[in-house]
């Protein structure tokens, strides 16, 4: 990723700031200039908790340049508790233990490293709710 | 609008052709089809492609292909819509030649993917996804679908080889396709055993990755009998051609299991042909997935929602069944050769009209469908055929 779009999209990766529609009022991540829900002018910042349920996950063997270090891992969709899906990295769990409806939490992790000379991107990913947190 | 009619048909063996450029493979393609067509040379090309940029640092590729095949002087442009480039460069040209602009057009699809190797082939493919928010996640083109078929298993209670029954369809029908990458059957030990790509899809739920060509001729239907005049064949008109999206990202659905486009898509199709479900003899789908192929029968009005798997039987598509699909072998056994794929589709369908489908051909079949999907159902097109 070109480093001016890691840049600008920081804060949605590091703190999932999405919007919430002052029309409908449903909650959108990532932020949209136009509402997906009633195509109205979209609304202002407003970040998500980062808790929500896995919705579906797959383990990838075969993954493309640049994710080799970690290979396999487990992606999933994961329904956030204001109603966004988002699509991350599990991490911090066993694949064999994952199920879809187990909740899970935000957390920020390395994503990819693009080579010696390149960036390291930061991002979420998302691991079973801690009991402590719950 | 002028009704537009398809009057010759060129193809490439698919699969790893390590010894043809992407230049070459486009050229063997469009020659066979401008011969089959009787035509020296036409108004326009447009080509369908996908990656050239991504993989082969080679962008322009219109006019490459165009002067590498002797077309000076006429109009060349590039059609990209991921996995759907290829049925979206017939739109192109289905518009062109329906609008009265170009009387003949070449459309042809193309792709390299064998001259990189794999993690850098699965990254051009997770292009057609959302770089900032899917891609960056280390999801591929795979992955994604995986996401899909996991879901899908789990909220309609499907079992895990459910899907084997597609796969063996396509490698069947394969078998007798001289252009199939894969000529060999396989049955349901082979895809028990086949290792796992992301789970839960294996190598037998997967099309593979590999380079094909793919071209057809397009004429005014009211011209064409005379291209077809003493040919073999006859032409075949082109009923309906369809096109509509979705969101890029599968997270920004409200219903990630259901093809929303491949619906309004077949539905804009079936309006125009003035024919509804029944009326298809055979069904060239975008099984680059079984898990697509599953979503794709019900979203286009052959089966009921989460019921498309229960149609992977031979009695149901298989080439005497209700619905025959995949009948060439399809994207797991012909190929898929993503911004190919479109072209070879409504390729295949003019042979099952035209009785040139040989030991694969669907008695008496009239009415084609063809169905071509970009990323994972974020743009489908739709075309019929007739004779
Ligand atoms: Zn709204």
């Amino acid at each position: 990723m070109a480093i001016a779009t890691t840049w600008r999209t920081k804060r949605q990766r590091y703190s999932l700031e999405g919007e919430v529609c002052p029309t409908c009022h449903q909650a959108i991540f990532p932020p949209r200039d136009v509402c997906p829900h009633c195509s109205e002018p979209a609304g202002p910042v407003h970040t998500l908790s980062g808790r929500g349920e896995v919705y579906s996950f797959t383990t990838m063997y075969n993954v493309p340049r640049g994710f080799e270090e970690h290979r396999p891992y487990t992606v999933a969709l994961v329904k956030l508790d204001e109603g966004p899906l988002v699509t991350a990295q599990l991490t911090d769990v066993n694949e064999q233990e994952v199920q879809i409806g187990m909740r899970v939490e935000m957390v920020t992790r390395k994503l990819r490293e693009e080579g010696s000379e390149g960036q390291i991107i930061y991002g979420y990913k998302f691991r079973p709710l801690l009991q402590q947190s719950a | 609008m002028r009704s537009v009619s398809i009057v010759g048909i060129g193809q490439s063996p698919v699969g790893e052709l390590w010894d043809r450029s992407l230049r070459h493979i486009a050229y063997d393609a469009i020659a066979a089809a401008m011969q089959d067509a009787g035509i020296e040379t036409a108004d326009a090309l447009f080509l369908g492609n996908m990656l050239s940029g991504a993989l082969l640092d080679q962008e322009h590729l219109a006019t490459l292909v165009a002067d590498f095949c002797g077309l000076r002087g006429i109009e060349a442009a590039k059609v990209e819509a991921a996995c759907a480039s290829g049925a979206a460069a017939l739109r192109v040209g289905i518009m062109a030649v329906a609008s009265g602009l170009h009387d003949v057009v070449i459309v042809a699809g193309v792709e390299k993917m064998t001259d990189t190797v794999g993690k850098d082939t699965t990254a051009g493919l997770a292009t057609a996804a959302d770089a900032e928010y899917e891609a960056i996640h280390g999801v591929s083109f795979v992955g994604l679908n995986a996401l899909l078929m996991q879901r899908y298993m789990y909220e309609f209670d499907v079992p895990m080889d459910a899907f084997a029954g597609f796969s063996i369809n396509a490698h069947r029908n394969g078998v007798n396709n001289p252009n199939a990458m894969f000529r060999r059957a396989i049955n349901e030990e082979t895809y028990r055993k086949a290792p796992m790509i992301a789970t839960p899809i294996n190598m037998m739920d997967s099309s593979p990755v590999c380079d094909g060509a793919a071209a057809l001729i397009l004429v005014p239907t009211e011209r064409a009998r005379q291209y077809t005049t003493g040919h073999h064949r006859g032409p075949v008109q082109i009923l309906a051609s369809a096109s509509a999206n979705d969101t890029l990202a599968i997270h920004d659905r409200k219903d990630p299991l259901f093809l929303e486009a491949a619906y309004v898509s077949s539905q804009k199709a079936y309006l125009q042909a003035g024919v509804t479900p029944d009326d298809i003899d055979l069904f060239e789908l975008h099984d680059a997935f079984t898990i697509m192929a599953a979503m794709s029968l019900e979203a286009t009005g052959f089966a009921r929602r989460g019921e498309g798997w229960r149609m992977a039987r031979d009695e149901e598509i298989g080439i005497q069944g209700r619905l025959p699909i995949s009948t060439m072998g399809g994207l797991k056994s012909r190929g898929h050769p993503v911004g190919a794929t479109g072209v070879y589709q409504v390729l295949e369908v003019v042979q099952q009209l035209t009785g040139e489908a040989g030991a694969n051909q669907v008695p008496g079949a009239r009415v084609g469908m063809a169905q071509n999907i970009g990323g994972s159902g974020a743009t489908i097109v739709t075309h019929i055929l007739g004779v």
